[in-house]
């Protein structure tokens, strides 16, 4: 037998060992399962050495484009990441722990988790949060289980704002349940239609769900939309973009019942689709309904605050198919980033963030909408996406700035039936004002071709 | 230790995140915005790295402690993989950009890893085809029963409505099933720690949808009789899942779909050796036989005739959207390395090792525990601490004892069907030093335990707090700092 990476026990120490056990080799280990069972040698290729597998992964790595400058955001987007971030959510003491089920040796873990979901709060305006979800759209699906748990009704009201692609989660997780689900169509103003609303609205449904911004981009107060929906004794889900929180209305004033949404904004890298950080905050009421880990401050017996997995009379390890949720594990590594990318840029860092996506977003939006034939989709109320009508199919214009090396945005055609010559557009930090102006140039004289 | 909170300071500049401005054009009316910024810590960028490297210290992990966690698989996760994982060339990808015309092509080299990473799991685990989308093993599962669930309504099987567990599942697969819309039926295990056979089969009829199954289960023993229970189930026309969170013990030596099983999802933070993260993020493939495969999740890997790779969103029978792109892909990235790494030989020999060093210590710390199953075990193993009780000791206290000893504590009180369970599962990274270590640290804590059982009582001393008070925890709910 060649030798095997990554395992500890010497060819001295192995034959000792069989010694001790009375066997003469491995086999005889699996001497009692029946024969017939076992596989032929797979047929994968030969192991690599550390420097041959290095040197593979960076050749298939070289087939990926990293020098597109990216306008596309649609829900995930492309934020700098300070150094010190990696740094320490690189430490092994941090990702080579398991879930802290022994608390003593945890503390790390479970304080940075308890600094997280306080974070959580502060950032979306609501009482307690969770320890952190699988992404933004399994936290919304937990969520609309979590409010029909609570409210004992079987009807959901979607908004068509909310994510495309959270959406079509949603109707695959409701497929095998008793769920109504039913989506709203947007407003022609591009947010939540409040007469379409109010007319669904009646004591079968027990969730709406709003985003803010919306897929669009769009801004909206929801206030008296929440209020109506907590007259017909509903809850009010709203999926939220946490970097547009260092400015935008929190969904806690909002009268928002569960706030959920993906946090790979706040610190962790596109990475082609994950991991990211779904989180999820409510209210001290519905803690209880509430799926996921959650931390909890207590003492030990000499009376110093330590932290602890609490309510865990919810889960499924205690609770098995009665459980509030099947999941077990979080994305407690994403949260580390998160809470840690918040530390680093602080209260004046994030707002100024913020304020830099907007600001680049309000002036790309002047200078698209100077371009012959370009219009706004819907009003100027935006954080730092918005779509805009072209006098051409999106996917053509994009197609031909792609070749360009311009992700030009992301032409919602794909999600939305009617919508093929609009094209959404996203602004983050990283975006220089050359590289808008070089887009708008460009985009100026696609549509002119 | 303070909280960041607590060391905040009005005014203290963090990482500088700005400096060129760009003047806008519109302003946006005050009822779209926040009335105060969010109440971050203001700390400095060296005091917030200090801070964390603190917090880092205070937690046992693989790489500071031997981890012998049952059922979790703590095996070494090598840098290289995260080297690997890390390059920017793969983290810096948007997931929209397969969806922009054209932009397929920016993206094969993300694409080729997902592509070849699945080719290579449907060869270890003999199944035909394997999505990389579910986002963890729970995950996984409910990926399993919805694919199980949208078979039998494409083949009419309208009677079928419940699923079969044995006792000594994670209980994760009841709360799977559940999600899927099953009800859950229970069957309780034999002397042999095996799903007892005669109760299976009274259980099983018309309306069994599938059974769930983990080989070897929980208790580390393997299912002998699998062949015979596949087919019984398949003679209703039922589905074998197959819970790959044991698979460390089979890899490379057993395929779940030469035993039977249908569908099959594997743990790449557990045999894969992608890193466990403080609880998350995993990653849960689902690998099916030929038959399930038009009810994957969407999208679907290709590969085109030309050579390049390429996302199929055209399966009209899929079940949909479990995730919103191809899963948790730094993840895969992470276990295509390691796979790589290991290569045809190495599954075998690391699945041979984990074994070994599993038979070793269980044949080491018979003589202080006794019997709890007779025989091999397969890569973990069950003991009772149940003959402690009369001195008053229970596994929890055994357990905090060996955090004092610098050995983190095997999962324990888990199985349920196990009174006072300890759950041994030392891994293929284990030299033989650190297993006769854990055996003296355990044959001290039994001795501990009958002549000085107030000692370990205390138990842990050495880190920064004692036992905690989880009542309170509960009953205060202080979960945010105020």
């Amino acid at each position: 037998m060649k030798k095997t990476p990554f395992c500890a026990t010497s060819e001295r120490d192995q034959a000792e060992m069989f010694e001790f056990l009375g066997i003469g080799d491995f086999d005889e280990l699996f001497a009692e399962i029946p024969a017939d069972l076992q596989s032929d040698l797979l047929d994968i290729p030969e192991g690599l050495s550390e420097m041959e597998m290095m040197q593979h992964i960076r050749k298939i790595a070289r087939r990926n484009s990293t020098n597109l400058v990216n306008f596309c955001g649609a829900g995930f987007y492309d934020h700098y990441i300070p150094a010190a971030v990696n740094a320490l959510a690189s430490r092994g003491e941090f990702y080579t722990a398991y879930t802290p089920y022994q608390p003593e040796a945890s503390q790390g873990t479970l304080q940075a988790a308890f600094e997280y979901q306080t974070a959580i709060c502060r950032l979306t305006g609501m009482e307690v949060a969770n320890a952190s979800l699988f992404d933004g759209g399994t936290a919304l699906f937990e969520a609309v289980m979590m409010a029909l748990r609570s409210t004992g009704r079987n009807k959901v009201l979607v908004d068509q704002g909310v994510s495309p692609i959270y959406r079509k989660m949603l109707r695959c997780y409701t497929q095998n349940l008793s769920v109504d689900y039913q989506e709203i169509p947007l407003g022609s103003n591009g947010v939540a239609d409040r007469k379409a609303f109010e007319a669904a609205l009646d004591d079968t449904v027990g969730a709406a769900i709003f985003q803010n911004p919306n897929f669009f981009g769009c801004l909206d107060n929801l206030k008296e939309l929440v209020d109506k929906v907590h007259e017909s004794n509903a809850l009010a889900i709203m999926s939220v973009y946490p970097m547009a929180l260092s400015v935008v209305e929190t969904p806690g004033a909002m009268g928002a019942d569960i706030v959920t949404g993906e946090g790979q904004s706040l610190g962790l890298p596109l990475n082609f689709g994950g991991p990211y950080l779904g989180f999820m905050a409510t209210t001290k009421k519905h803690v209880r309904k509430m799926p996921g880990r959650i931390v909890g401050e207590t003492v030990d017996h000499k009376g110093r605050r330590g932290f602890v997995l609490t309510l865990q009379a919810r889960e499924q390890h205690i609770r098995r198919e009665k459980a509030t949720s099947n999941i077990c594990s979080n994305v407690q590594l994403c949260a580390l980033r998160a809470i840690i990318y918040l530390s680093l840029v602080g209260r004046e860092g994030f707002l100024e963030v913020g304020r830099d996506c907007m600001d680049r977003a309000s002036y790309a939006w002047h200078k698209l909408a100077k371009i012959p034939g370009v219009e706004p989709a819907f009003n100027r109320r935006f954080f730092n996406e918005f779509a805009i009508r072209l006098p051409k199919d999106a996917s053509d214009v994009v197609s031909a700035l792609v070749d360009q090396g311009i992700a030009a945005g992301f032409p919602v055609g794909r999600y939305y039936k009617g919508m093929e010559n609009v094209l959404l557009l996203a602004f983050t930090e990283k975006r220089t004002k050359e590289e808008i102006d070089i887009l708008v140039a460009k985009l100026e004289s696609v549509l002119k071709a | 230790m303070k909280l960041i909170y607590e060391k905040s300071s009005p005014g203290r500049p963090g990482v500088r995140m700005s400096s060129i401005k760009i003047s806008p054009t519109e302003e946006i009316p005050a009822k779209y915005l926040r009335s105060k910024p969010a109440q971050l810590p203001e700390v400095s960028e060296a005091e917030v790295v200090r801070h964390f490297t603190a917090l880092s210290r205070l937690n046992f992990s693989v790489d500071t402690h031997f981890y012998p966690l049952g059922s979790c698989t703590m095996k070494y996760n090598p840098k290289a993989c995260e080297a690997a994982a890390n390059l920017p060339e793969l983290t810096e990808v948007h997931p929209l950009w397969p969806q922009l015309r054209g932009g397929g092509l920016l993206t094969q080299g993300s694409l080729a890893i997902l592509y070849h990473t699945e080719r290579i799991l449907s060869e270890i685990t003999g199944l035909a085809e394997f999505t990389l989308q579910p986002m963890a093993g729970a995950h996984g599962e409910l990926t399993g029963v919805m694919i199980m669930a949208a078979y039998h309504r494409d083949r009419g099987n309208t009677q079928k409505d419940h699923i079969i567990i044995p006792d000594s599942a994670h209980g994760t697969n009841p709360a799977s099933a559940q999600l899927a819309g099953y009800k859950v039926v229970t069957v309780p295990s034999d002397d042999k720690g095996m799903m007892d056979f005669d109760l299976f089969k009274a259980a099983l009829n018309e309306r069994t949808a599938g059974v769930m199954l983990t080989c070897p289960n929980t208790l580390g023993v393997f299912e002998m009789r699998i062949k015979e229970i596949c087919d019984a189930v398949h003679g209703v026309d039922g589905l074998m899942y197959y819970d790959g969170a044991n698979f460390n013990a089979i890899m490379g030596r057993y395929k779940p779909g030469d035993m039977g099983f249908d569908i099959c999802h594997l743990n790449l933070h557990k045999s894969f050796a992608t890193p466990h993260g403080g609880g998350g993020p995993g990653a849960g493939p689902v690998g099916v036989v030929e038959k399930l495969q038009p009810y994957l999740p969407i999208s679907r890997v290709e590969k085109t005739r030309d050579g390049t790779y390429a996302l199929n969103y055209d399966e009209p029978k899929s079940i949909g959207y479990i995730a919103p792109f191809y899963g948790n892909f730094g993840v895969v990235a992470r276990a295509y390395a390691y796979i790589l790494s290991l290569g045809r030989d190495g599954m075998l020999g690391t699945s041979n090792r984990a074994v070994l060093n599993a038979n070793y210590l269980q044949e080491k710390l018979r003589p202080l525990f006794g019997e709890e199953f007779k025989g091999r075990c397969m890569h973990e193993f069950v003991f009772s601490g149940e003959f402690l009780r009369k001195h008053g000791i229970h596994t929890l206290d055994l357990a905090k004892g060996m955090i004092d000893r610098g050995i983190h504590p095997p999962t324990v009180y888990f199985p349920l069907n196990v009174p006072e369970a300890i759950m041994v599962e030392p891994t293929e990274s284990e030299d033989r030093d650190t297993l006769d270590r854990f055996v003296e640290v355990m044959a001290e804590l039994v001795e501990l335990a009958k002549t000085d059982p107030e000692k370990l009582h205390e138990a842990p001393v050495t880190t920064p707090v004692g036992r905690l008070d989880e009542v309170k925890a509960a009953r205060d709910m202080r979960l945010s700092y105020s």
